[in-house]
């Protein structure tokens, strides 16, 4: 065999519906040395279509299931490490960004037990709260990889589905975690991954009529926060608020994440009758 | 040659007002009831409530017996009432039992007919049975329009298309439409192709106009925009008018109403702000 092997070049594609198609739009740019797609307006609205059709399934699926799949995330991450350190990663983030994927994972069958209950109520009733998912939820992630795992884990662990945009200048890591996600039992739509320019797509994601909440835990410009937010009044998305102050994602993470995309459905159920 | 072609912004918006007018409003089920018709017939006359410049559809498609239903609940807003018949959707009825129900149809009040023809006729060669059934059904239609549904997904080839739709013409028909939206196969390009071709030549070589209705399967908007364009370039734009061509849907129209509201919103809607059925 030759010395003189040419490398195959890899393009790096859109995650939308458990596939990987380019941009509608046809455009692509430079980033972090590589071709990867800019997506389009369009691109986000075919991504909200795919992650409503998959609410359904995803949030119907036990609990116990969703763990299951979680976890069989974290060991394709895991065998996938040296390529995210190939990238460019710090290898202590990706460890730390598999233990917070894990970490998320395992919330999985308890978030009911700890937000849902039964509840003292004075007449012969069962009332029993539990926290149910919110439906579509449109992600802008920070730019590293453990912001991005500690944004989306917490989202599809309580059974909600997402359209992220990853950030533009590092979109690498963000089309790799779409690899991994794409070949660990993860419905396709659970979790559709946008390259480009949030700062393009993100105004259409939060006026989408069809996106139930927003995170914008990567936008740093204060005047594109506050109109995304106006925009996600719309529809009365729940919003998660850009951050003053660069976020510490290595820190404890707390269940907020969690709990910003659960609504608590109460049923009353009559006893001794 | 269609499917790449853009339509957009006041071209679209145009489209998009032509072909809710178009849209002959189905509800075809054996669950059926008075409530879900009169709903029905609530969305034909405001189909996007939230916009009075929104207009209302060409006709509701219903069973005979929902005809008195929907007649009442249109009375007054010039929406045509089309009832199927002729034991729709097999035909596989005795000729009187076929004729009786479009005249009960027609007596209820149902200005519109969609009849079924005679395919075990057809298929066996036996084309003048299929003719004098159409002939007969046109009769006892009196005034009411007739629409003969070919249901092509069951003719096999495209010259049984192009024969069928002649014979549905020669026979009196005033509408030829696709299929009855129960067989697996329903409207295609090409078979609406082949009939808007036989609707153009029949006006051609008799100077009487036929109108086209491609029914089921056409649920998006992208669709019905691309039978608009082949309706222009085939029939020409006699037909682009929803005298002479309808859209037999009931999933399609929401797709327009979320289309048309993007275009006056300027965001994306969803389903959850239109009504189910």
């Amino acid at each position: 065999m030759s010395d003189a092997r040419v490398a195959v070049r890899k393009t790096y594609k859109l995650f939308i519906g458990g596939k990987f198609p380019r941009s509608e739009s046809g455009r692509s740019y430079v980033a972090q040395e590589a071709n990867v797609a800019l997506a389009s307006r369009k691109d986000v609205r075919d991504a909200v279509v795919a992650a409503r059709a998959a609410v359904k399934g995803w949030s119907g699926a036990t609990a116990y299931n969703r763990g299951q799949i979680l976890y069989r995330v974290a060991e394709m991450l895991e065998g996938r490490r040296d390529q995210f350190i190939a990238l460019g990663l710090p290898a202590a983030e990706v460890d730390e960004a598999i233990d917070r994927w894990v970490w998320y994972a395992g919330w999985s069958d308890k978030i009911t037990q700890v937000y849902g209950g039964a509840n003292p109520v004075a007449g012969p009733y069962f009332n029993l709260s539990s926290p149910e998912p919110t439906g579509v939820v449109g992600l802008v992630p920070p730019p590293s990889f453990l912001g991005l795992v500690s944004v989306v884990a917490p989202a599809i662990v309580t059974g909600n589905t997402v359209v992220a945009l990853a950030a533009k200048d590092a979109p690498l890591a963000a089309v790799t975690l779409a690899e991994v996600l794409a070949t660990s039992d993860l419905p396709g739509g659970v979790v559709n991954i946008l390259t480009g320019d949030p700062a393009e797509t993100a105004p259409w994601l939060a006026a989408h009529m069809d996106v139930n909440a927003i995170d914008l835990a990567g936008i740093t410009d204060p005047t594109l926060a506050a109109s995304l937010e106006e925009a996600a009044a719309g529809n009365l998305k729940r919003v998660v608020r850009a951050p003053l102050t660069t976020p510490d994602w290595s820190a404890d993470p707390g269940l907020t994440r969690m709990t910003a995309f659960l609504e608590t459905k109460t049923v009353w159920h009559p006893k001794g009758i | 040659m269609l499917g790449t072609r853009s339509i957009k912004t006041t071209a679209k918006a145009w489209a998009i007002d032509l072909a809710i007018r178009m849209v002959d409003l189905t509800t075809l089920e054996g669950a059926d009831t008075p409530g879900k018709v009169r709903a029905l017939c609530a969305k034909a006359r405001r189909p996007d409530p939230a916009d009075p410049t929104c207009p209302p559809v060409a006709a509701i498609c219903v069973y005979p017996a929902m005809v008195p239903v929907a007649v009442e609940a249109l009375a007054g807003s010039g929406i045509h009432t089309a009832s199927v018949a002729t034991a729709f959707p097999s035909g596989q009825a005795p000729l009187e039992v076929k004729l009786a129900d479009t005249k009960a149809a027609v007596a209820a009040g149902a200005d519109e007919i969609d009849m079924v023809i005679n395919r075990g006729a057809f298929l066996s060669g036996r084309y003048l049975e299929v003719f004098e059934e159409i002939a007969a059904v046109k009769q006892a239609c009196g005034t009411a329009h007739l629409k003969v549904i070919l249901e092509t997904g069951e003719l096999a080839t495209y010259d049984n298309v192009r024969r069928a739709s002649w014979i549905g013409m020669l026979a009196g028909g005033d509408f030829i439409k696709t299929s009855t939206g129960k067989v697996p196969v329903a409207a295609t390009l090409p078979v609406t192709l082949v009939m808007l071709e036989a609707v153009r030549d029949f006006r051609d070589l008799t100077g009487r106009q036929v109108g086209v209705k491609p029914a089921g399967g056409i649920r998006t908007t992208k669709d019905a925009v691309k039978y608009l364009v082949l309706v222009n370039e085939t029939a020409g734009d006699d037909w682009l008018d929803p005298d002479w061509f309808r859209f037999g849907a009931s999933t399609l129209l929401n797709d327009l109403l979320m289309q048309r509201t993007k275009l006056t919103t300027g965001v994306y809607s969803g389903p959850d702000y239109f009504t189910l059925d």
